[in-house]
């Protein structure tokens, strides 16, 4: 939960879990079912992950009027759309929860001849493992997990989990990210296993490396690290690419950096969920996003690094070759996304992230 | 007052609306969390599903709750709920004491600071106590500039318990206040013409008239205690989970909606127990009944 000044800054993952939902509205069922669709379009995003004018501008181009809900993080839209999509018609799930509602028949396969504003996007992002062919997603932002440090108080560059998991060095002045996910995965990642590993043995090694590590760590940041950052609370913190990104514009001391032994990528992507109420519109809403000066106007206000190639190409150089959103091919080689696991294997996890918690 | 049974239309038409907000919005959900309980996730072609469940399948989720981890964390949440809870009640003792005492133009006023913080969302508050505790906030930046500290004030055990007694305290003031107004001060004055100390008469006078209120306080103060996973959340470190935390992950990250309702279930019965103990206290009173 983000925090840490009486009106916290909303940022993409930020807190409140829940407040948001709870300006969630009924949505009407399509009177007109076979007939033009009434112009109307439920979002359903995290806060401040859209442009500034994006929505007016949509609706002035199209007549659709786009009512936006929020969310905190993947669990919450999971957890939201799992007992029925509550009306939504556009979401915004990452790779692996992409990967789960497919399973569970939650999103609606996407029409691609709906859609000509595909040819925008990178072509190396068209067939991922959680999605092959993009049946059902496309990517709208991507990213990486690292650590962020002040730099007058670190010294050197702290390239390697090590730092973070099992080093006296910088004790008491650590936060990790505090989620099954990620903190097991970083653990996995500096042993040498793989960040989704379902491997019993390995996970063992990683939650006996957490358990022992945490005399090390202030607090298990619930995605707040970069806040805590800012406020000279921790001088390490494991965090996203982005949420560090944005306190960097703030504090020149601030820094990212992705550790040798690889990390975590991972890519929202933009779906329309099972249900959802008006499909053409959610279609010509997603085909909108995907145009080149629209895609321009999202990655201004959010500067997450994008997918969108014709966006891309009209930023200006500094937002192109910033490593800190576009992290050099070699970084990004020893990255992987985080997989969807199966329920057992999400179990095992929750499990040990419990005896951690307990120790 | 009449009979309900001379009076049948009157009676069903004030209970009706009452009694179909209570079945429809706590009795049927309760009784959903009931069967899921009971229940595992289903499996589907060989795989587990991720939103069909197998109905009345066994008590494999109450088997798990007895875990090594999840006792240990509900020890936890046991030990730091009592610990709130005695702090707040040798906290809001003397402020009972001291607002019955008060002029009686002051103590509305009194009452009313008590209650005042209700008016702000539990979470908004607790950011409040989060920039007065951390490394750089108030109390510290204080203690800095006459060179002491920082001091460890949260993101630790510490900082849990501080927070608890802080939201919960009103809960244990106003029970309080009720029994001691009533109090007939005449007692004491009794005790302590015939010889009693200052300390004897509250011990044997003033202690035992006010137990039914501090029962009372002490029941509405840990049992939400209990429940508590916000506060263990925003201001605990390493080591803070309650069972509330768990009970969350299990409705969230882990989609373990099962286990996550036997949980809350046996967190039921835990409040139940401290009901009945309650009841049982009350009725053994001699004192001033709240």
């Amino acid at each position: 939960m983000t925090v840490h000044r009486p009106f916290p800054r909303f940022t993409r993952r930020s807190l409140l879990k829940g407040t948001g939902a709870a300006f969630a509205g009924l949505v009407l069922s399509p009177r007109f079912a076979m007939a033009e669709e009434e112009k109307k379009l439920s979002f359903y995003n995290y806060d401040t992950y859209i442009g500034e004018t994006t929505l007016d501008d949509f609706n002035k181009a199209t007549g659709i009027e786009v009512k936006l809900d929020l969310f905190a993080d993947g669990d919450e839209l999971f957890t939201k759309l799992k007992a029925g999509n509550p009306g939504y018609d556009v979401i915004v799930p990452t790779s692996n929860v992409v990967e789960r509602m497919v399973k569970a028949n939650m999103l609606m396969p996407l029409d691609h001849a709906k859609i000509p504003n595909m040819k925008n996007i990178d072509p190396s992002f068209l067939n991922p493992t959680f999605d092959p062919g993009r049946k059902y997603s496309l990517p709208y932002q991507w990213g990486t997990v690292g650590i962020g440090y002040r730099k007058s108080k670190v010294e050197g560059a702290p390239d390697s989990w090590k730092w973070l998991l099992d080093d006296e060095k910088y004790a008491g002045r650590i936060a990790l990210l505090g989620d099954q996910e990620h903190a097991i995965g970083a653990a996995l990642k500096y042993l040498g296993f793989s960040y989704n590993s379902t491997n019993i043995d390995e996970l063992n090694k990683a939650r006996d490396l957490l358990i022992k590590g945490k005399k090390l760590v202030k607090k298990y940041a619930d995605d707040n690290g970069q806040d805590l950052l800012a406020q000279g609370e921790v001088d390490l913190t494991m965090e996203y690419n982005g949420d560090i990104a944005q306190v960097m514009t703030e504090d020149d001391d601030l820094s990212y950096v992705i550790p040798k032994e690889g990390s975590n990528v991972w890519e929202d992507t933009i779906a329309i969920p099972t249900g959802a109420p008006h499909p053409e519109n959610a279609h010509a809403f997603i085909n909108y996003i995907f145009d080149g000066e629209v895609g321009k106007g999202i990655t201004k206000t959010i500067m997450y690094a994008t997918p969108n190639a014709a966006a891309k190409a009209l930023m200006d150089e500094a937002y192109q070759n910033n490593p800190a959103i576009f992290p050099p091919a070699d970084v990004l080689a020893k990255c992987e996304y985080s997989a969807y696991l199966g329920e057992e294997a999400v179990k095992v996890r929750d499990e040990i992230w419990t005896a951690i918690q307990a120790a | 007052m009449e009979d309900w049974k001379t009076n049948r239309n009157v009676f069903w038409t004030l209970a009706t609306p009452g009694t179909l907000w209570l079945i429809a919005f706590f009795l049927v959900p309760l009784a959903f969390l009931f069967v899921l309980s009971f229940s595992s996730k289903a499996m589907i072609d060989g795989q587990i599903s991720i939103n069909q469940y197998d109905y009345f399948s066994g008590l494999t989720n109450y088997l798990r709750s007895f875990n090594p981890d999840i006792v240990s964390i509900f020890i936890r949440t046991l030990w730091w709920s009592a610990l709130a809870t005695l702090a707040c009640l040798i906290i809001a003792y003397p402020i009972a004491f001291g607002i019955c005492f008060a002029p009686d133009r002051w103590r509305p006023l009194l009452l009313m600071l008590i209650v005042l913080p209700f008016w702000i969302n539990l979470l908004i508050r607790t950011y409040a106590l989060m920039a007065v505790l951390r490394d750089n906030g108030l109390v510290n930046s204080a203690l800095g500039a006459v060179g002491l500290g920082p001091l460890p004030l949260m993101n630790n055990t510490f900082g849990v318990i501080f927070g608890l007694v802080y939201v919960y305290m009103p809960f244990m003031v106003l029970p309080l206040y009720a029994t001691i107004e009533r109090l007939d001060k005449s007692f004491l004055e009794a005790s302590l013409d015939l010889g009693g100390t200052q300390f004897q008469t509250f011990r044997n006078i003033t202690l035992p008239l006010t137990m039914p209120g501090i029962v009372t306080g002490v029941v509405l103060v840990f049992i939400p205690c209990l429940g508590t996973f916000l506060t263990s959340e925003l201001l605990g470190g390493t080591s803070s989970w309650m069972i509330g935390n768990v009970i969350q992950s299990q409705f969230g990250p882990a989609n373990d909606w099962p286990f996550g309702s036997a949980l809350s279930l046996l967190l039921m019965y835990a409040t139940f127990a401290v009901l009945a103990v309650r009841a049982f206290l009350s009725r053994n009173s001699k004192g001033v009944d709240v």
